[in-house]
């Protein structure tokens, strides 16, 4: 069996009445770059949520590095970071990782290291709170480059990020997956960052659309990633139709 | 659970507090300045001899179960808590760090009332101090933990304040400060029995009069059990899954 770094099997996850994923399946090998893409509310966040192990399923399995997502093991093996930024608004920036490094079990050098590598040098000394949106947002994705994970989950980390430091995030991304042979899922809406990925999954109401790279998602006739996208959705609600009548 | 986590945490929360000094000066004088201002709303001796003991044991719990609700409810609302929830983090060890910490504030805290009841107010005292002191600490981790537990139930910060009053009014009614238990009737008496602070309270009026003696270290042990056992609900509470 190849060691994939996250083996999906018919996952169903219900929040409240409503079920949000309707058994999903895939398998993700390791150092890959995995690009979650699809509308708001189409159940991103919960299957990250459920890749790290802090969603509540109703059935299926999510093996992550081997182990049951969630198995106490894959605490510090596990790099996680919300779509809101979820750090300590009254501690400084530097104070934020220290305390998540030392929980971590990550030497205090890694402060300065995560510091640079999303570009928050200047600001460590600044309290939390007064940051900009996009420097909070950066806060909060340098938690997850805390220690050493060998699977970094990332709900949307570029949003409200200008082309410059979005560009430079994507840098880091593709150098962690190529050198340390990091796995990452990165969650996005914004298409023209879905091409940086090795490989898409196309979500949609709680089901997978698509899952293939980039380039052999262009090559269904369609020029972008966009168009692709748009031609799979219809092709699905004609095939839903037809099955129908 | 690791020490060195829970030290972390404990770290973490009190530079929270440093860098929030207004909140670090009214948690440390604010129970002081009620002592000054009862003392002289009193004026009568004998009366605040038996009121400041009162104050003693009711301050540190009312502050720390404020102070902690909205604390952890902040960790619940802000995503931090999940943060943790996904780090090697044991639940013990944020609820431990968190009464490390407000444990220390509330330290503070009662040694201020206590040195300026003693000296400039005057407080007639026979019996050792200490015993005071750790009942106004055991009563302040009672608050903390709480705290803890009953933030689990709200969802914002109107609620939680809400339930300061909640916890706090049956108990301290109920707690034999305005009338003495004994002569309440049965069926408040039976609850008065089953309510923490009833004997926080007489613990803190035995060790005002006599020290450690009597049941003493019985209601000493009984506000502790009630601490110990609302942080175990209070862990239970936290969740590594959430819907």
């Amino acid at each position: 069996m190849m060691s994939y770094a996250i083996a999906v099997r018919d996952l169903r996850v219900r929040r409240g009445r409503r079920e949000v994923l309707h058994g999903v399946s895939f398998d993700v090998p390791r150092g890959t770059v995995l690009g979650l893409i699809g509308p708001s509310g189409c159940g991103k966040t919960t299957l990250m949520r459920s890749i790290v192990g802090v969603q509540v399923v109703a059935g299926g399995t999510v093996t992550v590095l081997g182990e049951p997502a969630g198995s106490p093991r894959l605490r510090e093996r596990v790099g996680y970071s919300t779509q809101s930024p979820a750090v300590y608004e009254d501690l400084t920036v530097a104070e934020n990782l220290a305390y998540f490094a030392s929980v971590l079990g990550a030497p205090k050098s890694d402060v300065g290291r995560v510091l640079g590598e999303v570009g928050l040098g200047g600001q460590a000394r600044q309290i939390t709170r007064t940051l900009s949106g996009g420097q909070r947002s950066r806060a909060s994705l340098a938690v997850a480059l805390l220690g050493n994970p060998e699977l970094l989950v990332l709900d949307e980390p570029t949003v409200g990020l200008d082309p410059v430091l979005r560009n430079e995030l994507w840098g880091l991304f593709r150098r962690l997956a190529a050198d340390g042979g990091v796995t990452l899922v990165v969650s996005s809406h914004v298409m023209d960052e879905a091409a940086r990925c090795d490989r898409l999954l196309l979500m949609r109401e709680g089901d997978i659309l698509a899952d293939d790279s980039p380039g052999a998602l262009r090559r269904t006739g369609e020029e972008d990633l966009e168009g692709a996208f748009l031609r799979l959705i219809a092709e699905r609600d004609e095939a839903g139709t037809a099955g129908r009548s | 659970m690791s020490p060195s986590i829970t030290l972390a945490t404990a770290g973490r929360i009190l530079t929270q507090l440093r860098h929030d000094r207004r909140t670090v000066g009214m948690m440390a004088l604010v129970p002081t300045l009620v002592m000054v201002l009862l003392y002289y709303v009193i004026g009568d001796r004998r009366s605040f001899d038996a009121w400041t003991p009162v104050l003693l044991c009711v301050f540190p719990f009312l502050v720390m179960f404020l102070v902690t609700s909205i604390a952890t409810l902040r960790e619940r609302t802000s995503g931090t808590l999940e943060r943790l929830m996904a780090s090697p983090l044991g639940r013990l060890d944020l609820l431990l760090g968190y009464g490390l910490a407000f444990g220390l504030m509330a330290a503070v805290q009662v040694t201020l009332v206590l040195a300026v009841s003693l000296t400039w107010l005057g407080f007639d005292l026979s019996a050792p101090v200490w015993p005071l002191v750790v009942v106004a600490l055991g009563n302040a981790l009672l608050g903390t933990a709480l705290g803890l537990l009953c933030s689990a139930f709200a969802r914002t910060e109107f609620q939680a304040v809400q339930f300061m009053p909640v916890v706090v009014l049956p108990q301290l009614l109920l707690g034999g400060i305005l009338v003495p238990r004994d002569q309440m009737a049965a069926v408040l008496e039976w609850i008065s029995n089953v309510l923490p602070m009833s004997y926080a309270i007489e613990a803190m009026k035995l060790a005002a009069v006599a020290g450690a003696e009597g049941d003493f270290w019985r209601d000493v042990a009984v506000v502790a059990g009630a601490a110990v056992l609302a942080l175990l609900l209070g862990a239970a509470t936290l969740r590594r899954r959430t819907p």
